[in-house]
């Protein structure tokens, strides 16, 4: 049972009328895992999300929580779910102790149980002072608080973040970002967002899909290796010669970006000397060089805009 | 799990000041009602006590009360069931229900089952009336519990109805109109097949109040029974898939 990944998404395709919203998407949850999604508005994170917790059906496709299959078994598959959606699904007419009481009892937690689960859940989303007050009357990040406790009161193996951090202040984004991390230890979290920064502080791998599909996977470990700069970025008034470029001593690979531009990737020693030297002697003019930090931002935008999506997945995977 | 989500709705429904609202003015109107049948009744009881085999008060005073009840229920059903699916699918509170391990049937009785609960307890408080008259006077209990279970079955289906129209739009106030539309066309149903001189025809078949004049008598028809249930079974299963083709087309 410990082999089992939390949850397994198989190719995954999800249409409206004839716009493929999400396609092909398979991806894996392991225990422990922090997974932040990442893409533009509209790449089809929510539709995969919904897909995941059961709110949306797919058009093809399986998807496995602890190997339980959603579609065939949605009860059982559900109970290991926790899900908070963009917008928290909060009575407003409620107290916050009646709604928990009400999610409790909709997860089939017993009753002797319940006061329990509902005292850890509030302590857990930092809610103790707030049990008896009505949920319309809290402030937005209160609300996004109780969603999150609502999401895990029946301790599910699996919890699901719209965008957590919507609208809240960056105290509380803190705040937010400090829970999820806690309970990165004994759930499984998959979070989307838009924010990068928050993917690298609380996430330990990263996924980006564009236009629905997964464009880019990778752990942030790795990212940060990346992210130390093993590229140069070189700019020339007339056009170089890829394949002499590639010959300077260290340059693993080159990109040629419009014809004047040019990305080397190396390793060992920079090659920056090298190339100066080899364009003054060849005639290339070169008038801008720089090291290139691949960061998350940029990876993203890379992915996201232009036509060089494809190459740059390739080149990702 | 049915009934936590009916506690819940039946809850929901009397934190909003609208179901006490509903409640005392239905029981106002209704009172006033009872009272003036009752003045009816004292004023012709000299010539009923004439007549052998007379109408007694089961028929002047319980049999027309539980017909303006119906006819109230037509005026506050709607508005009770408008907000039942559309609200929580306009607040996006419906995917907690969703991603919760319960089905849509589950989630469908619970909230009609709220639905009726409330009627319930409004129909509890209009029985208080003629039971009153205990007090005073014989009561042909028989025919009580005709009405009363004639006046429940009108409630359940015009329930159904509301809850299948207030799955279909976001707008509660569009749930309220189309639910006004179907009932009151069920109404003028009787009307028209009445003026036609086709008491029987298939139109008056489909009119509710054709089927609550027997049991006002006294009469329980189970063509009247399966008329009712038949209504609630539709819209209830006409919800579920409602709900399941949300799943699927968003």
């Amino acid at each position: 049972m410990s082999n089992t990944p939390l949850v397994q998404v198989s190719s995954l395709y999800r249409y409206y009328s004839q716009a493929c919203a999400v396609c092909d998407v398979s991806f894996e949850l392991a225990r422990g895992d922090v997974l932040g999604f990442l893409g533009p508005n509209g790449a089809g994170k929510s539709t995969t999300m919904q897909m995941i917790t059961g709110n949306l059906a797919p058009s093809a496709g399986a998807i496995r929580i602890l190997g339980i299959d959603l579609l065939d078994e949605p009860r059982r598959a559900k109970l290991e779910i926790g899900f908070l959606p963009e917008q928290p699904p909060v009575y407003r007419d409620l107290t916050v102790d009646e709604y928990l009481d009400y999610c409790a009892r909709l997860h089939r937690i017993e009753r002797r149980r319940r006061a329990a689960a509902i005292d850890t859940a509030r302590e857990r989303c930092g809610l103790t002072g707030v049990g008896r007050r009505l949920i319309g009357n809290l402030s937005k990040g209160f609300q996004q608080r109780v969603g999150i406790a609502q999401a895990i009161i029946h301790t599910p193996a699996v919890v699901i973040l719209d965008e957590p951090t919507v609208g809240l202040d960056p105290l509380q984004i803190r705040e937010i970002r400090g829970l999820i991390r806690e309970l990165g230890r004994d759930h499984g979290i998959i979070l989307s967002t838009h924010i990068l920064p928050e993917v690298q502080a609380t996430c330990n791998r990263v996924q980006i899909i564009h236009r629905g599909r997964l464009v880019f996977s990778d752990t942030t470990a790795d990212l940060d290796r990346r992210a130390q700069g093993r590229s140069l970025l070189a700019r020339f008034l007339t056009e170089p010669d890829a394949g002499a470029l590639q010959q300077l001593p260290g340059v693993e690979r080159v990109e040629l970006l419009d014809g004047r531009r040019a990305r080397l990737f190396f390793s060992g020693a920079d090659p920056s000397e090298a190339l100066i030297e080899r364009s003054v002697s060849a005639g290339w003019r070169l008038v801008e060089l720089g090291g290139e930090r691949s960061t998350l931002e940029q990876i993203f935008i890379d992915l996201t805009t232009g036509d060089t999506t494809h190459h740059e997945a390739d080149a990702a995977a | 799990m049915i009934f936590t989500i009916a506690a819940r709705e039946l809850r929901s429904l009397f934190l909003s000041p609208l179901a006490w609202a509903i409640l005392a003015v239905t029981q106002c109107i209704l009172a006033f009602q009872f009272l003036s049948h009752i003045e009816y009744f004292l004023n012709i009881q000299p010539q009923l006590a004439a007549l052998d085999g007379a109408p007694g008060i089961a028929d002047l005073i319980i049999a027309p009360l539980f017909a303006d009840a119906a006819t109230v229920l037509l005026l506050i059903t709607p508005l009770v069931t408008m907000r039942v699916l559309s609200e929580e699918r306009r607040s996006r509170t419906l995917s907690l229900l969703f991603s919760s391990p319960v089905s849509m049937t589950e989630i469908v009785i619970g909230k009609y089952l709220g639905v009726v609960g409330f009627f319930v307890v409004l129909i509890a408080m209009l029985a208080l009336m003629p039971l009153s008259l205990l007090a005073g006077s014989a009561l042909d209990l028989g025919k009580l519990a005709a009405c009363l279970f004639g006046l429940l079955l009108v409630m359940a289906a015009f329930s159904a109805m509301g809850v299948y129209l207030s799955s279909l739009t976001q707008q509660p106030t569009v749930a309220a109109v189309t639910t006004y539309g179907l009932l009151l066309m069920l109404l003028i149903l009787h009307r028209g097949s009445g003026l036609s001189g086709h008491e029987s025809g298939v139109l008056g078949y489909l009119s509710i109040l054709e089927h609550y004049e027997p049991l006002l008598k006294g009469l329980v028809n189970s063509t009247d029974l399966a008329y009712y249930l038949l209504i609630v079974i539709l819209c209830l299963v006409f919800t579920v898939r409602q709900l399941d083709r949300m799943r699927l087309q968003n």
